[in-house]
């Protein structure tokens, strides 16, 4: 493990990509005591409000040690557009009473970490179409998109490696028969069959039940080029001393495979699972923007960028693309540091690839 | 090689009933059929329903409904789109050649593109060139499709050079035969090119390290020592070497031809299978669903097929342990 981080601290890119997502899932930790707005709040008398400028001088020259912003008056309707107006400042107040929510889930509080007081909003993103702040709906959607990765990873990757592993130890008719089945799932077109098993359930169902579910399908379609990988590796590692000891001293085959076989196969996993945490969010994003997923109004990334599948949308009111940017950049992050562990775990793969 | 593709297509046989029938399992799981909907509806007399359930078949046990289906979908008779009222295959034939258009198109855009750049890549690596790219792939690599349809829609709304929408302009039968390719060209430009950036960043990466093995390997030096010239040590003997794995990936590519391109369908509003399976899921289109599946299955079993048939033909390291070992 220590080899790993000096690697990784050597690797720049890979350094930086481990920070910006120790930052990313910290503030997904914290999304309701960082975020100024709940997620659900709506401000039915700004739609699409632009996102707000933060100012230190105002319009005399004068500079503010504390930033303020301006309030934006709606003086069209139709096509939204906004006047700043610029006779009062709000000064922006930090650690402020708001709405109430509760800190990890149980400490009551109404402290947030920035906000405006009396009339004056902060949509540091802009707001959606019902004038929900994005920015505050980005930081409790990255709680969604960021822990399906996590979660995804681990239900697939236990299921793969176990019947891999399971596979590769026994051989003979039991390999076969998963093998078999392995292929039969890696044969379908994995969105076309996201879209199938998504279907054999109700379009609606509660929030929790839809992030499970997610979890589940993706996993279903993950865990199969896993387990051909994992039997293979399995298939040299049986024959090594320590597994012959081990069946010497009597150990029973679970043991062996979950014990001493698995155990080995540990940088494997740990390389694949940090490259194949992308495609778990690209899975959700992509159920979720097709309204198949999580459903308003919760928020996830997907969900938000569905708003842009209107044309008009995305011309008129560019910021409801900031999902996708939160999304780009934490795929980047995983890639570059599933990159580098590659590098570094792996020698071997380093020189296939 | 003709037993070789033989032994191949038996081996063929028990993945294409597997794979049919989970499908259709699948399917069997949703809740509620097209005929509950109707049932809801009271113009529709009982006497209706019970004729349209036996014309589908739907009275049946779940295995029979399963081998008729099957039976069926050997001849490429996929059964009856119970929204759309056509057959499946007539539907799936309709929106195919679309699919098959953008997909193709910007697979050439993809592989014309990315074997050049990953070669020049190799030659210098570590220049700035080589970086560049380097860059270039990883950026593109980690942008999600559905992102960048969504930003190239953003640019085509702002500059107004690309249509947003559609395969072709609503004036399309009026025009020459001329015209029709442009118009085509032109609405396909968008999607093909988001497609084509993201398989393109991944291509380049592969490209780019199979020929920095290959250029490094003893042939390689052999072929300098004899006094080729660079070009034909690079074309003939390099590049020839490294692109073997690429063949695999044509087969991947041959099997995503179908299927890859959905999301950014649907987003691009593309008239192609994507929009298709979207609708037939929400619908729960049992017959068109299955269709949908078993077509993009097909696909990638043929696709895979091919991909190991070029190989043995290619490599001869392959053809002796696969096709001379069957012939023993």
């Amino acid at each position: 493990m220590k080899e790993i981080i000096k690697y990784i601290k050597k690797n720049k890119l890979a350094y930086m990509s481990l920070y910006i997502l120790v930052i990313l899932y910290f503030l997904a930790v914290f999304a309701d005591f960082i975020s100024p707005y709940p997620y659900d709040i709506q401000h039915r008398d700004t739609p699409y409000h632009p996102p707000t400028q933060i100012h230190f001088f105002d319009k005399e020259g004068n500079f503010h040690l504390r930033p303020f912003v301006y309030k934006y008056e709606l003086i069209d309707p139709v096509f939204k557009v906004y006047k700043i107006n610029e006779d009062k400042i709000y000064p922006v107040q930090f650690f402020t009473e708001g709405e109430k929510h509760y800190l990890f889930g149980v400490i009551p509080t109404n402290i947030h970490l920035f906000g405006v007081k009396g009339d004056g909003k902060i949509f540091l993103l802009g707001a959606d179409h019902l004038g929900r702040d994005i920015f505050s709906r980005l930081l409790y959607g990255s709680r969604v998109s960021l822990s399906i990765g996590l979660v995804g990873v681990l239900l697939s990757f236990s299921l793969g490696s176990l019947i891999g592993g399971i596979s590769g130890y026994f051989g003979g008719k039991i390999d076969n028969i998963l093998m078999r089945l392995s292929e039969i799932v890696m044969s379908f077109p994995g969105f076309y069959l996201m879209l199938a098993l998504r279907a054999i359930f109700p379009i609606t169902l509660s929030s929790v039940q839809v992030y499970f579910l997610i979890v589940v399908i993706l996993s279903f379609i993950g865990w199969a080029g896993l387990a051909r990988v994992i039997r293979g590796m399995v298939l040299s590692i049986r024959e090594q001393d320590f597994v012959i000891a081990a069946k010497s001293y009597g150990a029973s085959s679970f043991r062996i495979i979950t014990k001493h076989i698995i155990p080995n196969t540990f940088s494997y996993l740990l390389i694949a699972a940090t490259l194949s945490i992308p495609g778990y969010i690209l899975g959700e994003s992509a159920l979720s923007l097709l309204g198949l997923g999580i459903q308003e109004p919760y928020a996830s990334w997907g969900n938000m960028l569905s708003a842009a599948r209107s044309i008009t949308a995305i011309s008129s009111y560019p910021w409801i693309l900031s999902p996708g940017v939160a999304i780009f950049i934490t795929i980047l992050a995983f890639n570059l540091l599933g990159d580098a562990l590659r590098d570094a775990l792996d020698p071997k793969l380093r020189k296939m690839l | 090689m003709f037993l070789y593709i033989i032994k191949r297509l038996i081996q063929m046989i028990p993945l294409v009933i597997g794979i049919t029938f989970v499908s259709f399992i699948i399917i069997q799981l949703a809740p509620g059929s097209y005929i509950d909907q109707l049932k809801m509806n009271p113009q529709i007399s009982a006497e209706t329903l019970k004729e349209l359930e036996k014309s589908y078949g739907l009275d049946q046990p779940l295995l029979i409904q399963y081998f008729k289906w099957l039976m069926n979908a050997l001849t490429f008779d996929l059964g009856y789109s119970f929204s759309f009222h056509v057959p499946v295959t007539q539907l799936i034939q309709e929106r195919v050649w679309n699919t098959l258009f953008l997909s193709i198109t910007s697979a050439i855009l993809a592989w014309g593109l990315a074997v050049p750049m990953g070669i020049w890549a190799a030659l210098k690596p570590n220049s700035w060139v080589d970086k560049f790219i380097q860059l270039f792939s990883f950026t593109f690599m980690s942008i999600p499709n559905f992102f960048l349809a969504f930003l190239m829609l953003f640019v085509a709304v702002k500059t107004g050079i690309f249509p947003t929408g559609g395969a072709t302009s609503p004036d399309y039968d009026q025009m020459s035969l001329i015209g029709k390719i442009a118009d085509r060209l032109w609405h396909v430009a968008l999607p093909a090119f988001v497609l084509a950036v993201g398989s393109l960043a991944g291509l380049v990466r592969l490209v780019r390290s199979a020929m920095i093995e290959s250029l490094q390997s003893d042939y390689v030096l052999f072929a300098r020592a004899k006094g080729l010239p660079e070009k034909d040590v690079i074309f003939k003997h390099a590049l020839k070497n490294a692109l073997n794995p690429f063949i695999t990936l044509l087969g991947f590519e041959i099997a995503n031809l179908i299927s890859g391109a959905a999301l950014v369908e649907i987003i691009v509003n593309w008239p192609g299978m994507g929009m298709l399976m979207l609708d037939a899921v929400l619908k729960q289109d049992l017959y068109l669903v299955m269709g949908g599946l078993y077509i993009g299955a097909i696909m990638l079993i043929v696709g895979n097929l091919i991909a190991d048939i070029l190989l043995a033909k290619i490599d001869p390291r392959v053809r002796q342990r696969e096709v001379e070992g069957i012939l023993k």
